[in-house]
């Protein structure tokens, strides 16, 4: 089991926790705007990251808040964690 | 090539030879510079894809490369059900051709992949399950594809073990029983395609990774850049799993996969027990009795991507728990062994076995928790669309584009598996 830092509650096993997937996706400001295949990329194509990935996870079971952290695909090893809003830290593929 | 045929009477002079002479199954050749098509991944459903070119499409200048050794991936990894009672019909059509391809499988082969028909019971806890189930009933028996209803009494009749009291959490109400459902041998269906696509000059080659895809300046494959040197091919099928988004990004093309592990595990082996595979999406068991004795039993994927080949233990906790209660026999039972695999998820849930955007590039992937029991049908299907560059009528729905344009092929919300 992983043990994860929650930013604001410290290191949790991973049970108390929900994945929320690929970190730093926007929904598109106007929807309407986009053709068919911008969409499609924004509804169903993930990095699927093999490296450090940013991924959302939410402290469920504990402080209920959500944040993102850098993991790296090949070992589960977490690099950082960051609350949502701030910046990606530097570091692993885009 | 001449191949040693396997019989009973074969069986019986080489044992009284000492089980001296018998042939290597296949070659290990060194890569060729070209090959007129090339297999990306040496998994049952990339060797069966080159046995298929090479027997029914007349293609015999192929290669099978595979990164590590042959069915050393999700073929050899996967809990080996054999099932076809899925909702819609695109996909009860693709996995029921699957399922008639693996029943005269072994002599087609002349190798027994041990197929063993002995019914897939799939059971139902809550009235939204009677509901479900029933509608796939239904939809199944209008597909062709058997299922049959089944109350609590006639399922432990079917599999004797099966707790139906009411003194679990969720008691069992019911159960939709595919009799042509079953199990068959994981590595056997590598090692017999292999072996018969060898035969028919298929070059099988193993430590060889892809790291390149080069293209000709109007976009078409060329060549393949590998750990063991460039090999020019104009026709590559990919079949990695839960590597496809990789191999794919060489080439610029990005698919609507994410790669989580799944887990299973197995317990120390036991007299026969266990008569059939039993499957419960809603408290998450999947369970059947190898010819060697352990009970297989089938975890759930991970909660985050990942390509690490394990995962965590209280994902498999969670599903020895839902065992324990089923089967309360198995509870002093210890396990042997556990371990995690790869597999490529698709937002539907259904796989992609299409033409990419690149040509000469073809791709099938996307078989998520599922893909073993798929192995025949969907090496067949791949194999024609390589072959004549455009997909048999079966897998014509299975294409990249359907997500951008609303075809989707639901099975997730259809529920035909829980995770």
């Amino acid at each position: 089991m992983l043990l994860i830092g929650c930013p604001y509650c410290g290191e949790r096993p991973e049970i108390e926790f929900t994945y929320g997937g690929q970190a730093h996706l926007a929904r598109p400001a106007k929807p309407a705007e986009l053709d068919d295949q911008a969409w499609t990329d924004f509804l169903y194509m993930r990095s699927n990251t093999k490296g450090v990935h940013a991924e959302r996870w939410r402290h469920a079971r504990g402080c209920g808040r959500f944040f993102n952290a850098l993991r790296d695909t090949t070992t589960d090893h977490f690099l950082a964690t960051y609350k949502t809003g701030e910046p990606r830290p530097t570091g692993g593929d885009p | 090539m001449s191949r040693q045929k396997f019989s009973a009477l074969a069986l019986f002079r080489r044992a009284l030879s000492g089980h001296r002479g018998w042939q290597k199954q296949w070659r290990k050749p060194e890569p060729k510079a070209s090959y007129d098509a090339v297999i990306v991944g040496g998994g049952g459903h990339g060797l069966g894809a080159a046995y298929y070119l090479a027997k029914e499409h007349g293609l015999t200048n192929i290669a099978v490369l595979e990164k590590g050794w042959i069915g050393g991936g999700n073929t050899g990894r996967n809990t080996t059900i054999i099932r076809s009672n899925y909702l819609f019909n695109e996909s009860a059509a693709l996995y029921d051709h699957s399922v008639k391809l693996w029943e005269d499988l072994s002599q087609v082969l002349n190798y027994n992949v041990m197929f063993s028909p002995r019914g897939v019971m799939m059971l139902a806890h809550t009235v939204h399950d009677i509901q479900v189930f029933k509608r796939h009933v239904h939809a199944n028996r209008c597909n062709g594809v058997d299922n049959e209803w089944l109350e609590p009494e006639q399922a432990k009749q079917f599999c004797p073990p099966l707790n139906i009291e009411d003194n679990i959490r969720y008691p069992v109400l019911g159960a939709a029983l595919q009799r042509r459902g079953g199990t068959a041998r994981h590595d056997a269906i590598a090692w017999g395609y292999a072996r018969a696509a060898d035969a028919l000059g298929v070059d099988i080659i193993e430590n060889c990774e892809v790291t390149g895809i080069k293209r000709t300046s109007n976009g078409a494959v060329e060549a393949l850049e590998t750990t063991r040197g460039l090999i020019r091919s104009r026709k590559v099928g990919v079949s990695a799993a839960g590597s496809t988004s990789v191999v794919l990004a060489l080439a610029g093309v990005r698919l609507p996969l994410e790669s989580y592990p799944l887990q299973a595990l197995v317990s120390e082996p036991i007299k026969p027990i266990f008569p059939c595979v039993v499957m419960s999406n809603t408290i998450h068991a999947y369970i059947s009795q190898s010819d060697k004795g352990e009970l297989v039993i089938g975890a759930g994927t991970d909660a985050y991507t990942s390509y690490t080949q394990r995962g965590a233990l209280h994902i498999n906790t969670h599903t020895l728990d839902a065992i324990c209660e089923l089967f309360p026999h198995f509870r002093r039972l210890r396990m042997m062994r556990n371990w995690g695999g790869i597999v490529d998820v698709t937002p539907d849930r259904s796989p992609i076995i299409a033409k990419t955007p690149v040509p000469g590039l073809y791709v099938n992937c996307g078989w998520g928790t599922g893909g073993f029991k798929a192995t025949p049908g969907s090496a067949h299907v791949f194999a024609w669309t390589i072959a004549r560059d455009e997909p048999h009528p079966i897998n014509a729905p299975f294409t990249i584009e359907r997500f951008r344009d609303g075809y989707l092929i639901d099975e997730a919300a259809a529920a035909a598996v829980a995770h």
